[in-house]
């Protein structure tokens, strides 16, 4: 191995990933006077949270009667009850102070008639444990994530954050099974440093890039996620994987469910409002796996639209003018975009697209990172927040407009875990000269390579494979396939081609470390939907079509050793926090 | 008369053509600014046939076409791909845009891309945004009010409305990157893109510091070396229009 210079730094804690929950995380850092880092290997406002759209939830009640505990029922509901139920008590009895907080950094929220956050209704949120549509997400027009982000970013400067700005994060440091930091790359000059801490906080994001057509930013690639699995740790409900009901219909765009929200509705090529059939009540409002199932069926029944019958169409062209310049400016810049179309007069087409990762690394409510050891038990110095995360709030199925507020209650939750356990200026470990070597012996490797695989052959063979063995809808047979397809590319490694040698900004070499990221991650979740035989929220087994409450009402842990993985269970977690609320014992899912 | 030379390895020499392997008969040139800092080379211009029937619509496809299959060493910066994140502002044909709305059809001839004007080009298309970034937190870019309580403030819809065309920024650079007075004074100079972020929290009726945040930019260098050329409305990829942000804040000190 060449010699790298290490630059080496002290900090009580280490941020990795300045998107919504990584910022939320370092405010609360900076505000408990912790030494903090913030690592991300693109400008904070770059991050993928700029891309979220319609809202962030919370039961303020601005738009009429509403209560934390209906938002926590539906929360349950939405995930086919795999969520842990203390973990969404938390966020769902939270949220309402964490949206006012951001009101109060400056987010430029919509506004009602009063002068109060607009609200409006999404998919699966509803009053009265289920009775009738509540308006519970609150918003700035549709570009709410983008608003919150640039808000959050300008907190962290006011509380004078560290960044560490396009640093491009390689592993974490382990000790005993305890995080002591992390070691990244800076692209802006080479250099590679490393980050004492004594507590690291994973807020990388999801990883939808695994798939071919994904809405997720080419960044999203889930770094932490892979840093985690190299660690030896287990990631946790890989299977469960997020299509979104409307993406643009060959670009992958996506179109809010806010745009539902707001009165749009879903057609067929015969033209009917075929979500009436089912989902009777919530219609074009029901949650995103039932949706994005049922535009399935109808493609795949030869009611799809188009030369190929393989989309359905999304319209708001009855909608007024006035309320679509007002509530969906956005939609209507990139409808025009990548669609070529004015949805004012014509629909948008549509089809499902992969959005968002219910999986991650597991952790409890206080976004502390867990593993299995005969029981439950936290890893010392570790947590995640965010998509990165599996708290697990959102279980089988994530409900729209959870995401948002996911980053910031679980992002506040980390920084004030983390103000407890780390006293500002506590001494650091010595770490272990091995770690560092590990690490830099598999960034020179790939760095050096001379096979003859380019790095975006192995990607696009695998995010074919994943589109087309792991998606809405799942069997026995093409899970299987999966399970041995998706090890060609991992394999593939083995004489990969790295064209460019260069250490300052090495985009070759980024996308190929970020591909040794990707990889693992597809083969634990392809893995963890093969062992899984029932159908739940988004993993849709056709040959297992029931819910399976008495074998599979538990969580999947995965491990991944080079292409070996290990898939263990852990039970969910069954009680609630506090006596606030009562535990929602499992019903049938209907909408 | 005075002598103006270019600075050492600053000229930019003509690069390497790649031709087109697919046998296409659908060929579109693309050149490409090619530097890398860690070779004494002076900058070049690649060039590359791009086989266009199989190329999605907008020049960050033909980017990524050119890294996924011709030349993976091509460095650009991009993530969102739908003009959100800002990430992949280059000057393309001449005009600063977002690499993944611009559509290549929009762009006549050979399509020539180039990093955004008057950065220092740390790579390839990648250029340096440190002061602009700086300049961004100069301006204080948060709320600051007095209140405490744990109510929202209250905003009157009309109120809010005085955010669009302001929040919506996504600092790209592409406008304060067009700009030829931030060309020439951009250490001092705000620039459009900064100017049209001071303006947002100037105007936002929540924030009680809007007599500071004004006299803060009040400044020859910072405020008034806008010579309203409007390069940077002009440049803007998401319809903003700074110049006219920065007109205002002229105005409101002029009226004050």
């Amino acid at each position: 191995m060449s010699a790298y210079k290490i630059i080496d730094h002290e900090y009580d804690v280490v941020v990795l990933g300045a998107g919504g929950s990584g910022l939320r995380a370092a405010v609360g850092l900076s505000e408990a006077g912790l030494k903090t880092a913030c690592v991300s290997k693109v400008f904070p406002t770059r991050s993928h949270t700029s891309a979220a759209q319609g809202g962030i939830s919370a039961a303020l009640g601005n738009m009429g009667e509403d209560d934390w505990r209906w938002h926590m029922y539906d929360t349950v509901k939405g995930a086919d009850w795999l969520g842990d139920q203390d973990s969404i008590e938390y966020l769902c009895k939270e949220a309402p102070a964490a949206v006012l907080e951001l009101e109060k950094y400056g987010v430029p929220f919509s506004r009602t008639e009063e002068g109060k956050i607009y609200q409006r209704p999404f998919g699966g949120m509803t009053k009265n444990y289920g009775n009738e549509t509540v308006q519970r997400t609150c918003a700035a027009a549709d570009r709410t994530g983008h608003a919150i982000l640039h808000t959050l970013y300008g907190q962290a400067l006011k509380h004078n954050t560290e960044f560490f700005i396009e640093y491009f994060a390689l592993d974490l440091i382990m000790k005993d099974g305890a995080c002591k930091g992390i070691i990244a790359w800076n692209l802006n000059d080479g250099t590679i440093h490393r980050f004492r801490s004594h507590t690291t906080i994973i807020a990388t994001g999801g990883y939808g890039k695994v798939y071919y057509s994904a809405t997720s930013a080419h960044t999203c690639t889930g770094d932490g996620n892979a840093m985690a699995l190299r660690a030896g740790l287990p990631l946790q409900d890989m299977e469960f994987v997020q299509f979104h009901p409307t993406g643009i219909y060959g670009h992958g765009t996506l179109i809010s469910e806010g745009v539902r929200g707001e009165g749009g509705y879903l057609v067929n090529s015969k033209g009917e409002r075929f979500m009436e059939r089912y989902a009777p009540k919530a219609k074009d409002l029901a949650s995103r796996d039932v949706v994005s199932r049922s535009i399935a069926v109808e493609i795949n029944e030869g009611r799809g639209i188009g030369k190929e019958q393989d989309h359905v169409h999304l319209h708001i062209d009855h909608l007024d003018p006035k309320v679509i310049d007002e509530r969906l400016p956005g939609i209507s810049e990139a409808s025009k975009l990548f669609a070529n179309v004015d949805v004012t007069k014509e629909p948008i087409p549509v089809v499902p697209t992969v959005h968002y990762n219910m999986g991650g690394i597991p952790t409890n409510y206080k976004a502390e990172v867990l593993t299995l050891n005969g029981s439950e038990k936290t890893v010392p110095g570790l947590m995640a927040i965010g998509e990165a995360a599996c708290v697990s709030v959102h279980g089988a199925n994530r409900l729209g407009s959870n995401s948002l507020i996911d980053l910031v209650v679980f992002g506040r939750a980390a920084a004030k875990r983390a103000a407890e356990l780390v006293k500002p200026g506590m001494k650091h470990d010595e770490i272990d000269k091995n770690e560092t070597d590990r690490c830099l012996d598999r960034f020179d490797k790939l760095r050096n390579s001379e096979g003859s695989n380019p790095t975006s052959e192995l990607r696009l063979s695998m995010q074919k494979t994943m589109q087309s063995k792991c998606a809405v809808f799942r069997t026995e047979k093409t899970l299987k396939e999966g399970v041995d397809e998706i090890r060609k590319p991992y394999d593939g490694m083995d004489s990969l081609s790295v064209k460019d040698k260069s250490l300052i900004f090495n985009t070759d070499l980024v996308e190929t470390l970020e591909f040794d990221n990707l990889i693992r991650q597809a083969i634990t979740t392809m893995d963890s939907a093969y062992h899984r035989k029932e159908s739940r929220g988004a993993h849709a087994r056709e040959d297992f079509p029931k819910r399976d409450d008495e074998n599979y009402m538990q969580h999947t842990l995965s491990w991944c050793n080079g292409s070996k993985t290990k898939i263990n269970y852990r039970p969910v977690h069954r009680s609630t926090l506090t006596n606030d609320v009562q535990y929602f014992p499992p019903q049938e899912r209907v909408y | 008369m005075v002598q103006l030379n270019l600075p050492t390895n600053s000229k930019v020499e003509k690069g390497q053509y790649y031709k087109d392997k697919t046998g296409s008969n659908n060929i579109r040139k693309v050149n490409v600014y090619r530097w890398d800092p860690s070779t004494n080379e002076n900058p070049r211009l690649d060039t590359y046939e791009v086989d266009m029937d199989n190329c999605s619509s907008k020049v960050l496809d033909i980017l990524n076409k050119i890294k996924n299959e011709i030349d993976p060493s091509v460095a650009y910066r991009r993530s969102c791909a739908h003009g959100v994140c800002g990430s992949c502002a280059m000057n393309m044909n001449g005009k600063n845009g977002l690499a993944c709305t611009k559509a290549h059809s929009e762009l006549n001839g050979d399509i020539d891309i180039y990093p955004l004007p008057h950065l220092k080009v740390l790579k390839d298309l990648i250029g340096d945004l440190s002061t602009l970034y700086k300049q961004y937190e100069s301006v204080e870019p948060w709320l600051k009010t007095s209140k405490v309580n744990d109510k929202e403030n209250i905003q009157s819809k009309d109120d809010r409305a005085k955010l669009d065309g302001l929040y919506e920024c996504i600092m790209c650079a592409c406008c304060s990157t067009s700009c030829p007075s931030y060309w020439w004074n951009g250490e001092k100079y705000l620039g459009p893109a900064v100017l049209l972020q001071a303006y947002r929290w100037i105007i936002d009726s929540r924030d009680e510091d809007r007599k500071e945040r004004l006299k803060k930019v009040a400044d020859e260098l910072k405020l008034y070396r806008c010579h309203t050329i409007l390069n940077c409305t002009n440049a803007c990829p998401k319809g903003l229009n700074p110049a006219k942000a920065i007109a205002e804040i002229k105005k409101m000190l002029a009226t004050a």
